[in-house]
């Protein structure tokens, strides 16, 4: 098996890397992929909790990583998927205990066994990042409709640039089409002409997610949530499927002008 | 009519669009690392040594960066000025 390494990133904290790592993770399990994700975010453990499986932590990244136990030990097995895995991150660590060429070698052993390795890296653009980035194959950049998101953002893939890995691939999340149809709100759209990278996906803004973390259960397990199906979108996207775009504002056929920019543009 | 331009206005002023000329103008200077005063200095030394070859026009001398894509270019639109007749 050769497996590929995703790295989630995004420069600013809170726009939602570790909630796209783990609903990227179930959805691609549920297509029947073999998925591990990696929390690398050192001393600021979360994708366990996202995804609910914290009570099953024993060993962890760093653990792996200075041999204290073998990698399977580390991966923990999903309750819901057999075929997904969690290495979590240490949480009485620091970044410095990891370095880009761990993570390296960390991953060629993964790919031998796995179809997706999903890294979630820390906010910043400091080592956690860099150790996050190393062994990327591909990286997706998450960002908001926000002038201080879409700012970071566009150094992130300034920076994946520099290190050969772009060009990275766009999602942008938490878009409300109420506040952009009022003017209120950068529309998809335009965020894509501002970074003018490659979109794989947009999501809503919707009150399913937050709910669903409370449960320790991602929102793509829940059909009925819009930002669900965006995640499962997303995920066959990444698999190589063709998925249309969601028309989310059918009246001004938004999402096919979306398209059209798409195709057209670099 | 009154409500079409009424709307027309509204969406102008829109905060949207102030966030996308705001991140187009700060994204230019984070990717070139050029900021709004070192161009304004650049202009004015470039003024100076082409006046050294050539009569242009100074107050029609427009430089500015334009973006394709991820690509910045630097675009200098400099007139000359037509030669006197002695």
């Amino acid at each position: 098996m050769n497996g590929k390494v995703v790295t989630i990133t995004s420069g600013k904290g809170g726009v939602g890397k570790t909630t796209t790592t783990a609903n990227l993770g179930i959805a691609l399990a549920s297509l029947g992929q073999k998925v591990v994700c990696i929390d690398s975010d050192i001393g600021l453990r979360n994708l366990d909790v996202v995804l609910g499986l914290e009570n099953r932590i024993v060993y962890d990244l760093v653990d792996a990583i200075e041999g204290r136990c073998r990698l399977p030990q580390a991966m923990i097995r999903d309750k819901r998927f057999e075929t997904l895995f969690l290495i979590p991150a240490a949480q009485t660590r620091d970044k410095t205990a990891v370095s880009p060429s761990d993570m390296v070698k960390l991953c060629d052993s993964l790919r031998e066994e796995m179809d997706w390795i999903i890294i979630d890296s820390p906010a910043g653009i400091e080592r956690g990042f860099r150790n996050a980035l190393a062994p990327a194959d591909e990286v997706i950049v998450i960002t908001n409709p926000e002038v201080s998101a879409v700012r970071d953002a566009d150094r992130i893939i300034g920076l994946v640039e520099a290190e050969e890995k772009g060009p990275a691939k766009l999602i942008i999340n938490r878009i409300n089409l109420s506040m952009v149809k009022r003017g209120d709100m950068i529309s998809a759209e335009d965020v894509v002409e501002l970074l003018a990278i490659p979109i794989i996906g947009i999501v809503p803004e919707d009150e399913a997610v937050l709910v669903s973390t409370n449960h320790g259960h991602p929102v793509v397990l829940n059909e009925k949530s819009r930002a669900g199906r965006s995640f499962m979108n997303i995920a066959a996207r990444l698999n190589g499927e063709d998925v249309p775009w969601l028309e989310l504002d059918e009246k001004n056929g938004f999402f096919n002008r979306l398209g059209k920019i798409i195709s057209g543009g670099s | 009519m009154a409500s079409l331009f009424g709307k027309l206005t509204e969406k102008k002023h829109a905060s949207a669009n102030r966030a996308k000329e705001r991140l187009h103008l700060v994204l230019i200077h984070d990717r070139t690392d050029l900021s709004p005063e070192a161009l304004r200095s650049l202009k004015d030394r470039l003024i100076e040594v082409i006046s050294d070859y050539v009569q242009i026009d100074a107050n029609q001398t427009e430089i500015q960066i334009e973006t394709d894509g991820r690509e910045q270019t630097l675009i200098a639109n400099i007139p000359l000025k037509s030669p006197r007749v002695r």
